[in-house]
Parts: C-alpha cells; structure tokens; sequence
C-alpha cells in the first residue's frame, strides 16, 4: 500500500511540469505583450525603446528554452514574480488570501458531505418515499438555481429581515454560513443524486440479496455492503470538484465580498496580469492533482483492489 | 418431523405490462411438494427454465410463494416472528452458481468468512481467527489465503470460500444452486467429494439443485426431476431413475453419454 502511495505521488511530478509547460506556451502564444500589457498597467503610454528595455527586463529577449527553464526553477521555489499592478510579490498577494479561501472551500465542502451522504443513502434505501421526493426537490432546486441568486435570497432572508447572520465579510463562524451553504448548494443536488443512483445499483447486486438470505444484520448490509461500494463514485467526483470548488468560488465571493482570492484573480485577468495569471492557473493545476491524489488513497481504503491489481500473479 | 417439509408450493412471476388486459402471470412453480430429512441430500434435477432456481430462493426466504408452505423444523418460514426467523436463517445456509457475485469483492476472504460468526457469535479476536482458520483449512485452503480479495482466488478457490461461510455456523440444511456446475470436471469432483465429507463430519443435509446428472448422482441420497415447474417423479436410487418410464427422465437418461464410447448411441 506504502509503494502505491508513493508511486502515486511521484507521477505529480510530470503532470505538473507539463502543466507548467502549457501555460507558459499559452502565456507565450497569447497576443499580451508582458512589457506592453506591464507599462499599460502603470499608465504610461511605452515607447519602443521602454518595450524593449522592459523585454529585457523580464528576460523575454533570450531563447524559449531558457526562459521555460528560468521560469521552472523560479516556480519551484513559489517565485511568481512581480504583479504589474500592485507592484507586490504574486506569492505573497495570493498566499495572504489563500486561507480565506480556503475555509469557505472547506466548510462548503463539509456541508456537501455531511447533507449529501445521509440523504442521499436514505433517498436510495427508501426509493419513492417522502424523504426520496424531498431529495430530488432539493437536487432540481440545487442544480437549476444560479449560484449569486441563491447567495441572495439567503441573504435577504437571513441577514436583512431575520438578521441572523452577517450580510458580508470574514470573522466569526456566522459570517462563514451563509457563503458556505450557496457554494455547496450545487454539489449537494448532484452527490445526492450520484449516491442515491449507486445506492440502488448496489442494493441489486447478488451478494446483497445473498447477505440477506444467510440472515446478516440488515445494518450490517446497508454500512458494510450497500453504503461502503456506492460511496466510491461520490468521493471520485468530490476530489475531482474540490479543485473546481476553490478556483470556482470566485462568484460566490463576490456576493458575500468574501476576501479570498477569487476577485484578486479576475481583476488580473482583466488587467492582463500576466504573472498573477500563471500563478492561478498554476495554483488551479496543483490544487486539482492535490485533490485527486487524496482521492485516490481514500479509494485505495474503501476498495483494496486498487492498490492490489495484478498481484495475484506475482 | 422432516427438517424440510415444503407442501404444495405454487409460484408466479407477474409481469404485468401496461395496456395489458390479459394477466400473463405464468406459474413457474406448481403445487410442488416434497421433504428433506435431517443429514440426507435431496438432489433436483431439472433442464434449463424448469424453475429449480427459484425453487431454492422460495426455499431460501426470497420469494415468497402465491401458494403453499415451506416449513423448517416445523415453522414456517415465510409468517414465522423475527427471532424464530433468525434462528431459521442461521440453520438454513447457501451456496450460489456464481461464485464472484456471491461476495463482496471488497472483503478479504477472513472478513467474508467471519461475517456470519460476527453476526450471530460473539467471538473474540483470536477465537474468531482461529475459526476462520479451521475452516479454511477444512476446505483445502490455507491460512495464507485469509488476507487475499476474491478476485485473487480461482472460481474453485472462492467456491471453497463460499462453502467455508456456509458452513461457518454450522448449519442444518445448505442449499447448493448449481453451486459446481460452472466449475471444470476435476475442481467440481474435488469439490463434491469436501461436501460430501462435510454432509458426514457436521450431519448436514443438503438440497442440491443442478442440471448435471452426474453430481447429482454422486451426492444425493434421493433425487427429483423438475420439469416446468413441477415436480415429476422422485426416486430414493440411481436405478429408479434409469427405470423411470416419464419422457421427460427417459429423455435425461438417454443425453448423459456413456462411460465407454461403443455403449454410447448417438440418437439425436
């Protein structure tokens, strides 16, 4: 299992430089002239002897090939460089509002567990009764439901008329609710729907009905059989959303003008921050080979085979 | 008392289409009665569709019958109260065809083992270990093997396993439903020959259903031939059957080939 793991881990390694790959050749591809795109930033109107001192500058003179690899080694050391905007280090800029994103990320995401996994379980076991029809309410509420809208409506209720929760910032665990719950709106109609399908498949396979007939205990059934082999899908979607949930959550932070580091991205993009640009896209790569690889040893526990494919030959 | 006594079972799938006047229900079982003694083995033959499998899940519990009881030591299982129902299921035990689908391919062969001895025993650890490795030694298999997934098992391996569960609480009756006819020659007579060791070391009785005549043969102490649903003849020797004068046995007879090619006659 130890070997799996680690080999596991060894093969982010290449992702992520071929990750690093495309974005510097999109970066490169792209019509933005980072010298240009730099003064532009600073209000000055440049020159052709400004561009090329600037090119110059960001080392955009020298060949692809050592511009890729300066760039590697910079970011290897989470060397981001410079915002043409603010002037700061992107690290530090982005770092400095990564907790904040990552709480609201988090907290949303644990909500989705713990409201996606009973309902889903029990919309599964009991099909067509009420607590089934109230999940599939929820899952078409939850999925057609635009995300600033819903963000809205809780707020008009619960902070305007009910004033139970703050309408916007970071602090206490009241102010954290509100957005939480608007991010994990969508993933709870879809997981709840996901682990009720799985739910019924697995109720029909074979050794379910065989562990009911040899008089196994039907808690027994629904927590060893049924519920451990239909939650494998759910937590393979889970991971492969958490990346998307952390760089996703750029709307609802806008709602809740929520301090994280969604906004500070999309007004790099509009500003044509091109360092700040790379490290988000970077920073979303990481994020999703981070994610999938907890995935993965999770999925290695709940099914043994993974990590033990093959060696009945050995 | 018989250990089972089923009396006049009648069973229909209903497969009631939409905009279907007619009830299409066609009964798969028919007033089928017989009884099954402590320590014997009853085998049923039958071709194809001639309803033996679900004979064995109406005996089993799962489908429950239009018509007709099936009783276990005098209960009846179908309206019998929840703890009279446990007791039925720990004494009333099966092995399936297919032998991947039967457990849980999540499960190391010790945990599916145990599942039975968790449910109904409570075992410590290194008691319910050692159980675990009795009875994979009494089906041929090792104590190496507790750690392995099913699918690190050949067919005739995780048969073993399966026959292991069954056998884990002891049981009175084990329903065997065609559980060697997927497996090759060699495997299913070595697997015939453990269980029939196991009818004599644990008293068991057996119901087992197959096509084969062969290892009905070599098992049963009585036999049945089920054909559309019911339940034709029965006989308490291999001669009977042979002297059986019913089309339907004449014609089961006459497909199992003969020992020697020059006895065989090839009327098709």
């Amino acid at each position: 299992m130890g070997t799996y793991i680690v080999k596991r881990m060894l093969t982010i390694v290449p992702i992520f430089l071929i990750a690093t790959l495309i974005t510097f050749g999109m970066i490169h591809l792209s019509p933005v002239d980072p010298a240009e795109a730099y003064l532009a930033a600073a209000n000055i109107q440049p020159t052709a002897e400004m561009l090329a001192q600037k090119r110059q500058e960001f080392g955009l003179d020298q060949p692809l090939l050592v511009q890729y690899v300066n760039s590697v080694i910079q970011i290897s050391k989470f060397d981001f460089g410079v915002s043409y905007v603010t002037n700061k280090p992107v690290w530090e800029e982005v770092s400095s509002r990564l907790p904040a994103t990552i709480e609201l990320t988090l907290a949303s995401l644990v909500i989705a567990i713990v409201v996606s996994i009973p309902l889903g379980f029990l919309a599964g076991v009991r099909k067509n009764k009420e607590i089934d029809h109230f999940s599939r309410f929820l899952s078409y509420f939850g999925a057609s439901i635009p995300s600033f809208w819903f963000g809205y409506l809780l707020i008009f209720f619960f902070s305007v008329k009910l004033d139970l929760f703050p309408v916007e910032g970071i602090g206490t665990w009241k102010h954290l609710v509100l957005p939480a719950i608007t991010l994990a709106l969508p993933l709870i109609a879809l997981y709840t729907r996901l682990l009720r399908a799985s739910v019924l498949e697995n109720l029909q396979e074979p050794y379910v009905l065989f562990a009911r007939t040899r008089g196994i205990h039907e808690k027994s059934i629904m927590g060893k059989h049924v519920l451990r082999s239909a939650i494998s899908p759910m937590i393979t979607g889970l991971g492969m959303n958490l990346g998307k949930l952390m760089t996703g959550a750029i709307i609802v932070e806008a709602v809740f003008s929520w301090p994280g580091f969604g906004r500070y991205f999309i007004e790099a993009i509009f500003n044509r921050d091109v360092p700040v640009i790379q490290c988000y896209v970077l920073l979303a790569a990481g994020l999703f080979l981070i994610s999938n690889l907890i995935v993965d040893i999770i999925q290695m526990y709940i099914d043994p085979r993974i990590s033990r494919e093959g060696r009945q030959f050995q | 008392m018989s250990l089972l006594q089923v009396t006049e079972v009648s069973y229909s799938y209903n497969f009631k289409m939409p905009f279907q006047s007619k009830d299409p229900s066609k009964n798969v079982l028919q007033n089928i009665s017989f009884a099954i003694e402590a320590g014997t083995c009853l085998g049923l033959l039958g071709t194809s569709g001639a309803g033996k499998s679900t004979l064995g899940k109406v005996i089993l519990g799962i489908q429950r019958p239009q018509h007709g009881k099936v009783l276990f030591q005098g209960h009846d299982i179908y309206n019998a109260d929840k703890i009279t129902k446990r007791k039925i299921r720990r004494n009333l035990q099966a092995v399936f065809q297919d032998s991947y689908s039967s457990v849980n391919p999540r499960m190391t062969a010790e945990s599916i083992i145990s599942e039975p001895l968790d449910n109904y025993e409570k075992l410590t650890l290194t008691e319910k270990r050692k159980t675990v490795i009795s009875l994979l030694e009494r089906v041929g298999l090792s104590e190496r093997d507790a750690k392995k997934y099913p699918h690190q098992f050949s067919g005739g391996q995780l048969q073993r396993i399966n026959i292991a569960r069954a056998i884990a609480l002891k049981p009175m009756l084990i329903v065997l439903d065609e559980s060697v006819s997927s497996l090759d020659r060699v495997t299913q007579s070595l697997i015939l020959e453990l269980l029939n060791e196991l009818k004599i070391d644990f008293g068991l009785s057996y119901l087992f259903i197959t096509h084969d005549i062969k290892a009905a043969f070599s098992i049963s102490d009585h036999l049945g031939v089920l054909e559309n649903g019911e339940l034709i003849e029965c006989y308490d020797s291999k001669a009977q059957f042979f002297e059986s004068k019913h089309p339907v046995v004449k014609r089961m007879s006459d497909s199992m080939l003969a020992e020697h090619p020059r006895d065989r006659s090839l009327t098709v």
